[in-house]
């Protein structure tokens, strides 16, 4: 399983790579592989503000559409366009080229309470 | 409750397979990526343990009149080595179950019902054998391996005498099958590409699902879970009990009207011939999305202004179509084909068609 050393975690199995006060936002490793195949990553939330743990997107699998939450507060400046058309990359590459949203983080500091890679590989018992 | 084992429990896990839990059992649901099973289906052969399933067996001089009391289908049309698929309607226009049928001989009869189902179909049969006909669930004596694709029978000839080829469509023959006896070799599925389903004895499940590998494995044969077998089956437009079809839906709500055969008397038949001449208010219907969207189970069916008209029961992206695809209940007067529907997908509603089955 590959877990990055230089990304921050959640609980929700989300990776948050941040960048000064911005940061890019998808789903772990692990959290692919639970879904299968994803099929199609839906997010109308581009320009809005969004708090903590509020949902700003979906991700459907062949089989199942999961929620997708706010690791942190902030402003949705982006979405992953390339998603629209190879919603396969969050599988195949899901640090990289998989990533779903890039925002503005609200408060710059609330990044520290997000888990660590040591304390996430911890969570899903690797 | 603890989940129920399938004799090849461990070789799934051995293979790496994703297992859920379902109607109770633990079962794979994809071994590598559901998408590639798909597809290994439609183009070349996959196997699939659907050892999960029921088989009843009911025999005696009144086994057919017990079969024609609580089936909707005409079993006195089948031939010994033939099957048919029917259902188990309820007293209150609904269906206990859909199964197969298989005639194994002139007073004996296989009946083949879903898992989540088993303990409540041999319950409903049961109470209506005033016949006295002999029943036995030998659920747990069978192990059932479904081999389909379009080069299931080729790949599938080296371990039998039987000719695969010239096995038609709801026919079987009981043989010897990869060095094991007594195996129901069936030319049946619900994946709509063809090929077996084979009942085997469980102590002979392993066996013959390493054999079953190996013989396949020039024509790419690969393990398939129940994650395809649900996409597979949806592209068919087949029903799924517990989604298209259950307690609550007429079969003839369910355009299962061709197994409905009011040639003989059954449970309910009157109230359902009465659906079938007068009509119905509602009809499952095969729909294909026009914009981005996924249908689910349980998504509201729209008309195109905007009111509610139907429930989706199925749904999922199609794999080969790339796009999404699902079952619902509609109002009957938007049941027909390239009818325009919506979906409501969270707040968006979606535009749809209605369209034939099957669904590619």
């Amino acid at each position: 399983m590959n877990i990055p050393d230089n990304l921050k975690y959640t609980k929700d199995h989300e990776w948050v790579r941040v960048e000064g006060d911005e940061a890019y936002i998808g789903i772990t490793d692990f959290a692919q592989r639970e879904l299968g195949d994803i099929v199609y990553v839906e997010v109308e939330t581009v320009d809005e503000e969004i708090d903590e743990g509020e949902v700003f997107g979906t991700v459907e699998a062949v089989k199942t559409v999961s929620d997708l939450f706010m690791p942190v507060g902030g402003t949705v400046l982006e979405f992953n366009e390339s998603l629209e058309d190879a919603p396969e990359s969050v599988n195949d590459d899901p640090y990289d080229k998989g990533w779903m949203i890039k925002l503005k983080l609200s408060d710059p500091s609330s990044v520290d309470k997000l888990l660590s890679a040591e304390e996430y590989k911890e969570l899903i018992g690797e | 409750m603890e989940l129920k084992k399938v004799p090849l429990n461990d070789i799934h896990e051995q293979l790496g397979a994703k297992m859920v839990s379902f109607a109770g059992y633990n079962m794979p649901v994809s071994y590598t990526s559901l998408l590639e099973e798909h597809k290994t289906v439609r183009e070349a052969v996959g196997v699939f343990d659907v050892s999960h399933m029921g088989e009843f067996f009911i025999s005696g001089p009144k086994a057919l009149d017990l079969i024609q009391k609580v089936s909707s289908n005409d079993a006195s049309k089948l031939v010994v080595g033939q099957a048919q698929y029917s259902c188990l309607p309820n007293a209150t226009g609904g269906i206990v179950d859909d199964l197969l049928i298989y005639k194994m001989s002139e007073e004996k009869y296989m009946l083949v019902v879903n898992a989540s189902n088993i303990e409540k179909d041999w319950n409903w049969i049961k109470s209506h054998n005033s016949f006295g006909a002999v029943m036995e669930d030998q659920s747990n004596d069978y192990a059932l391996l479904a081999v389909q694709g379009p080069k299931a029978m080729d790949a599938m000839q080296k371990l039998t005498d039987v000719n695969l080829e010239g096995l038609k469509y709801y026919t079987f023959e009981v043989d010897e099958f990869a060095g094991e006896k007594d195996v129901i070799i069936s030319a049946t599925g619900y994946t709509g590409s063809g090929g077996l389903e084979l009942y085997v004895p469980a102590k002979s499940a392993e066996n013959v699902w390493r054999k079953v590998l190996d013989a396949g494995e020039e024509f790419g044969i690969k393990p398939i879970g129940l994650g395809a077998r649900d996409t597979l089956r949806m592209e068919m437009g087949l029903c799924l009990y517990g989604n298209d079809i259950d307690d609550t839906t007429s079969p003839i709500e369910a355009k299962l009207g061709w197994i409905t055969k009011f040639t003989k008397d059954f449970i309910n038949s009157e109230n359902l011939k009465k659906q079938k001449e007068e009509g119905v208010d509602r009809k499952l219907v095969g729909f294909h999305m026009i914009d981005r969207g996924i249908p689910r189970k349980g998504y509201e069916i729209l008309d195109m202004e905007g009111n509610t008209v139907g429930v989706v029961t199925s749904g999922t992206q199609s794999p080969n179509l790339g796009h999404g695809i699902g079952l619902g209940y509609v109002k009957t007067d938007l049941s027909k084909p390239e009818t325009p529907i919506q979906i409501a997908v969270r707040k968006n509603q979606i535009k749809a068609v209605v369209k034939k089955l099957p669904l590619i």
